[in-house]
C-alpha cells in the first residue's frame, strides 16, 4: 500500500487518482486503507469517505469475480434496458449494485455507455454484448459460470 | 520522430505527410473501430483482414486503416475502399478473404455486405450514395474515416496542428479571441454561451496562472460525439484547446474524461503522449516562447460534474458539487485561479475556425447559431449513429432523410433532446429549424446533442419518470428542492405508471417542478423538471389515461398491461414456452398456449420470440386487460 502512495503527490487534488489507483489493486475500496490514504494526503478520514462514497466508481465493499454492467441509457431504455435488468436480478437473485453470495457476479447499472446504437448494451468485464433480449440472459451468464467449471476442470 | 523546433519545421511535417499519403497507391480499407464497432466484432474484421493479406503477400498494395468511428453505427462493423469509395456493412472477419480478392484486387463488387437504403430498398454500394450521409456537413466528424487516431503522422497528413501554426506564427492572442468571436461558435456542451467571449473574460483576468479544461464528462444518457472525437480524431481537439491556452494565456489544461470511456482515455493519453514528444506541448512549444501542457483526469462516475462548478471541484480532488456563480470561472476557477471550460466539440471545431476563417464558419446555420452541430440519432429510428448537421436543419430532415425513419409500420410519436435537462418534441413541431432558440422554445435545449426518437411504443409518462429517476440518482444533495424534490417527483410517476395515480397528481407534478427550477443551484437542479413539463405540455392525455383509465396506449408500463396469447393465431411452436423465464406459459405441442398471469413477471420474452409470421402474442391495457385477467381467474376457480 505504501509502495502506491509513493506513486502519488501529498495533497487532497490526488485523492481521485489515490482511490482509482487502490480499486485497481484490490478491486474495491478496502476500509483499511483510509488511515493510510489519509496521513499519506494530509486529509482527514471523514474527508477520503465523503469522497468515496459520493461517486460511484468506488465501493467498500469487495466485488465479485465478474462485473455485469447494465446499460440504463436512454436509448437502452426505449428499447427494453430495464426487462433486461430485471431478468439479471432474478437469475442471479440479487439487486442491481450488489454481489452474489459466491462472488462470482457483481450487478450494477450504468448511466449511459454511449454505445447507444447497438441497445440494449451489457457488459461483462470488458466483452460488450450488444441488442440483448431476455432471453440471452440466461446464455450470457452461463459463458462466464462455464469459465469457472472449466477452470476447476 | 525528432522534435519539431519551429513553425517552419512543422509546416514542412505537414506537407511531408500530405505528400507521402497522395503518393500512397495502396488500396486501403478502413474499418471504423470506434466502441461500438468494436462491441460489434470490428476488431476480429482488422485481424482476419491482416491474416489474409499476410497469407496473400498483399502487404505491397493493400492497407489496412484502424480508425474510429465513422458515425454510421446501425451498420458497423463497416469497412470503405478506397480510392472506390466502397462502403461494406456488417462485415464478419470471414468476408476477409472476399473482400480483399474480388474487391480489393479485382473491383468486384460483394452485394451481401451492400447497404440498401431502409426507405427505397435501393442498393448503395457507393460511400457517398448512402442517404445518411447526404445531408449531412461533416467537417468536425468527417475525418475520423481519414485517419489512425493512434497515428499523429495522419493528422499531420489532414492538414493537422496546420492551424496551431499560423496562430504561432502570424497572429496575437487577441486575433485569435476576435476570429472566434466573429465566427459566432457558441459553445456545444449544452448551454450555449459563445465561446469567444467567454475566452475573452478568461484572457482579461488578471493572474499569474491561468487554466483550460476541456469538458468530456458527456454524462448526457444517448450522447456520444465527444467519445467519438476524442476515440476517432484526439489531435484534433488537443489543437484546439493548445490554441485556446495561447489566446487566453493559460499554462495548464485538463482533459475531464468520464471512466466510462476506456478507448476515449487511451486514445487521448496516447495522442497527449505524441504530441509531448514532438514538442507540440511542453515548454517553448514550436520554438516559440509559449508554454503549455495538458492532463488527463479521469472521472469517477457522477453526472453532476458534467457541470463546470462541479467539475472543478471534483478535479481539485473533492466531491462534485456546484458552487454558487458569481465568480465564474473566468475570474475564480480551478484552485481560484481565472479557468475557461470548454466541451470536446468545441474545442474540435476551433482549428478549423482557424484553418478556414471565421467567415466561412459564420456561413454555415442560422442567424444566432453558427456552424454545425454533431447529433447522436438514436431511440426508434433506422439509421442510428452521430449526424453532423448545420444548424438551422429541420427535425423532420434529421429523422427521415438522414435517420431513413422508424423502424418498422410504428409511427413516430417525439423525439428527445437535450438529455436529462431538456425535453420532448412531439410530431406536430417535427419542422422546427434545430437551433438554440428555437429548441428552448418548444421547451427543450440543444444539450449536448443527444436525440432520442420515439415510437408509439414508448410511453411518455415513463420516459419522464425515467429522466426524474435520473436526476434524483444523480442529484449530488447540496439543494434541498433538488434532492427532496426530484425524489417526491419520482414517488409521484412511480405511482402514477403503476396504475395508482391520484387525481392531484398533475398539480402536485406541476408545483414540485416549479420549486425545483426556482431552488436549485446549477443547471441539473433547474432543467431537472423539464421532461416532465414537456410531456405535460405535449402529451397530458397521456397522464390522464394513466390516472383514470389506468390504460397506457403505448401498452409499455408493466402494471397497466397484460400479455395474451391470441387462441386462433398461435400455431403451437411451443418458442414462447421454452422461452419464458418462469414457466407460465402452458399448452403442448400445436396446441393453442395459454399464459398463466398469476407466474407470469411481464418480462416481454414470449412476445419478442413469437415469430413475426404468426405474432400471435398481444398486450393489453385498460378495459380489455381487466376483461383478459377476469376471464382467466374465472377459469382457474371453475378448475
Amino acid at each position: 500500500m505504501q509502495k502506491i502512495l509513493d506513486e502519488f503527490g501529498n495533497s487532497q487534488k490526488e485523492l481521485i487518482h489515490v482511490l482509482h489507483r487502490v480499486k485497481a489493486k484490490f478491486g474495491y475500496i478496502p476500509p483499511e486503507t483510509i488511515p493510510e490514504i489519509s496521513r499519506h494526503l494530509k486529509i482527514t478520514e471523514s474527508e477520503i469517505y465523503g469522497v468515496l462514497t459520493f461517486y460511484s466508481a468506488f465501493s467498500l465493499k469487495p466485488r465479485g469475480k465478474h462485473t455485469v454492467t447494465v446499460c440504463m441509457g436512454t436509448a437502452c431504455h426505449v428499447r427494453g434496458g430495464p426487462k433486461i435488468l430485471e431478468e439479471f436480478e432474478r437469475r442471479l437473485n440479487i439487486e442491481a449494485g450488489h454481489t452474489t453470495e459466491d462472488k462470482q457476479f457483481t450487478l450494477e447499472t450504468v448511466a449511459c455507455l454511449g454505445c447507444c446504437a447497438i441497445g440494449p448494451v451489457v457488459v461483462v468485464d470488458d466483452d460488450y454484448y450488444a441488442q440483448t433480449t431476455v432471453s440471452k440472459v440466461e446464455p450470457i451468464l452461463e459463458k462466464y459460470k462455464k469459465e469457472k467449471k472449466n477452470a476447476q476442470d | 520522430m525528432p522534435k519539431i523546433k519551429s513553425i517552419i519545421e512543422l509546416k514542412e511535417t505537414i506537407s511531408q505527410q500530405i505528400k507521402l499519403r497522395n503518393e500512397n497507391d495502396k488500396t486501403v480499407l478502413t474499418v471504423s473501430a470506434g466502441t461500438c464497432g468494436r462491441a460489434r466484432g470490428s476488431l476480429k474484421v482488422i485481424e482476419s483482414l491482416n491474416k489474409v493479406i499476410k497469407e496473400k503477400k498483399l502487404e505491397g498494395k493493400i492497407q489496412v486503416k484502424n480508425t474510429g468511428c465513422h458515425g454510421f453505427c446501425e451498420a458497423e462493423p463497416n469497412i470503405i475502399i478506397r480510392p472506390q469509395n466502397i462502403f461494406y456493412q456488417h462485415v464478419q472477419p470471414e468476408d476477409a478473404e472476399s473482400i480483399i480478392t474480388e474487391t480489393a484486387l479485382n473491383n468486384k463488387i460483394i452485394d451481401k455486405l451492400i447497404y440498401s437504403d431502409p426507405v427505397t430498398g435501393q442498393a448503395m454500394p457507393q460511400e457517398s450514395d448512402i442517404s445518411f450521409y447526404a445531408k449531412q456537413e461533416r467537417i468536425v466528424m468527417g475525418d475520423n474515416a481519414l485517419i489512425d487516431p493512434t497515428d499523429i503522422n495522419d493528422y499531420f497528413a489532414i492538414r493537422g496542428y496546420n492551424s496551431l501554426g499560423t496562430v504561432l506564427k502570424s497572429m496575437n492572442p487577441e486575433d485569435v479571441i476576435e476570429t472566434i468571436i466573429a465566427s459566432g461558435i457558441r459553445g456545444r456542451g449544452g448551454a450555449g454561451f459563445p465561446t469567444g467571449s467567454k475566452w475573452k473574460f478568461a484572457r482579461n483576468a488578471k493572474a499569474d496562472i491561468k487554466y483550460i479544461i476541456c469538458n468530456a464528462d458527456e454524462g448526457d444518457p444517448g450522447a456520444y460525439m465527444d467519445r467519438s472525437l476524442m476515440e476517432g480524431n484526439p489531435h484534433r481537439v488537443l489543437e484546439g484547446m493548445i490554441i485556446g491556452a495561447y489566446a487566453i494565456g493559460a499554462t495548464e489544461g485538463y482533459i475531464y474524461v468520464r471512466m466510462e470511456y476506456p478507448l476515449a482515455l487511451k486514445n487521448i493519453t496516447i495522442a497527449l503522449e505524441q504530441a509531448r514528444k514532438l514538442g507540440l506541448l511542453g515548454d517553448a512549444i514550436l520554438g516559440s516562447e509559449f508554454n503549455f501542457d495538458i492532463h488527463v483526469f479521469k472521472g469517477a462516475g457522477s453526472f453532476v460534474s458534467g457541470e463546470e462548478t462541479s467539475l472543478m471541484a471534483s478535479i481539485e480532488g473533492r466531491r462534485a458539487q456546484p458552487r454558487q456563480r458569481p465568480p465564474f470561472p473566468a475570474q475564480s476557477g480551478l484552485w481560484g485561479k481565472p479557468t475557461n471550460i470548454n466541451n470536446v466539440e468545441t474545442w474540435g471545431n476551433i482549428p478549423i475556425i482557424i484553418d478556414r476563417g471565421s467567415d466561412w464558419f459564420a456561413g454555415i446555420g442560422t442567424e444566432s447559431s453558427k456552424g454545425t452541430k454533431i447529433f447522436s440519432l438514436v431511440g426508434k429510428i433506422n439509421n442510428t449513429g452521430l449526424v453532423e448537421v448545420p444548424m438551422g436543419i429541420t427535425l423532420r430532415e434529421i429523422i427521415y432523410d438522414i435517420g431513413g425513419g422508424i423502424p418498422g409500420d410504428k409511427e413516430f410519436k417525439a423525439v428527445q433532446t437535450g438529455g436529462p435537462s431538456g425535453g420532448c418534441i412531439p410530431k406536430e413541431k417535427l419542422d422546427l429549424p434545430v437551433d438554440y432558440e428555437s429548441l428552448a422554445e418548444a421547451g427543450s435545449i440543444m444539450g449536448s446533442g443527444g436525440m432520442i426518437v420515439m415510437d408509439e411504443e414508448t410511453c411518455m409518462v415513463d420516459v419522464a419518470r425515467y429522466f426524474l429517476q435520473f436526476t434524483r440518482e444523480e442529484s449530488c444533495g447540496k439543494c434541498v428542492p433538488c434532492r427532496i424534490g426530484t425524489r417526491q417527483m419520482v414517488e409521484i410517476l412511480n405511482r402514477i405508471t403503476r396504475g395508482e395515480g391520484r387525481g392531484s397528481d398533475i398539480k402536485k407534478l406541476e408545483e414540485l417542478a416549479k420549486t425545483i427550477k426556482a431552488g436549485s443551484l446549477c443547471g441539473l437542479g433547474q432543467t431537472s423538471p423539464n421532461p416532465v413539463l414537456t410531456t405535460l405540455r405535449y402529451f397530458r392525455e397521456e397522464y390522464e389515461d394513466h390516472i383514470y383509465k389506468k390504460s397506457c396506449k403505448a401498452l409499455a408500463c408493466k402494471n397497466l398491461i397484460c400479455y395474451y396469447i391470441e387462441p386462433e393465431k398461435c400455431i403451437g411452436c411451443q418458442l414462447c414456452k421454452k422461452s419464458c423465464p418462469v414457466d407460465a406459459i402452458i399448452g403442448k405441442r400445436k396446441e393453442v398456449h395459454v399464459i398463466d398471469h398469476e407466474l407470469c413477471i411481464k418480462c416481454g420474452a414470449c412476445f419478442d420470440v413469437c415469430p413475426p409470421k404468426v405474432r400471435a402474442v398481444s398486450k393489453y391495457t385498460g378495459e380489455k386487460k381487466e376483461k383478459i385477467l377476469k376471464k382467466a381467474s374465472a377459469g382457474r376457480v371453475n378448475k
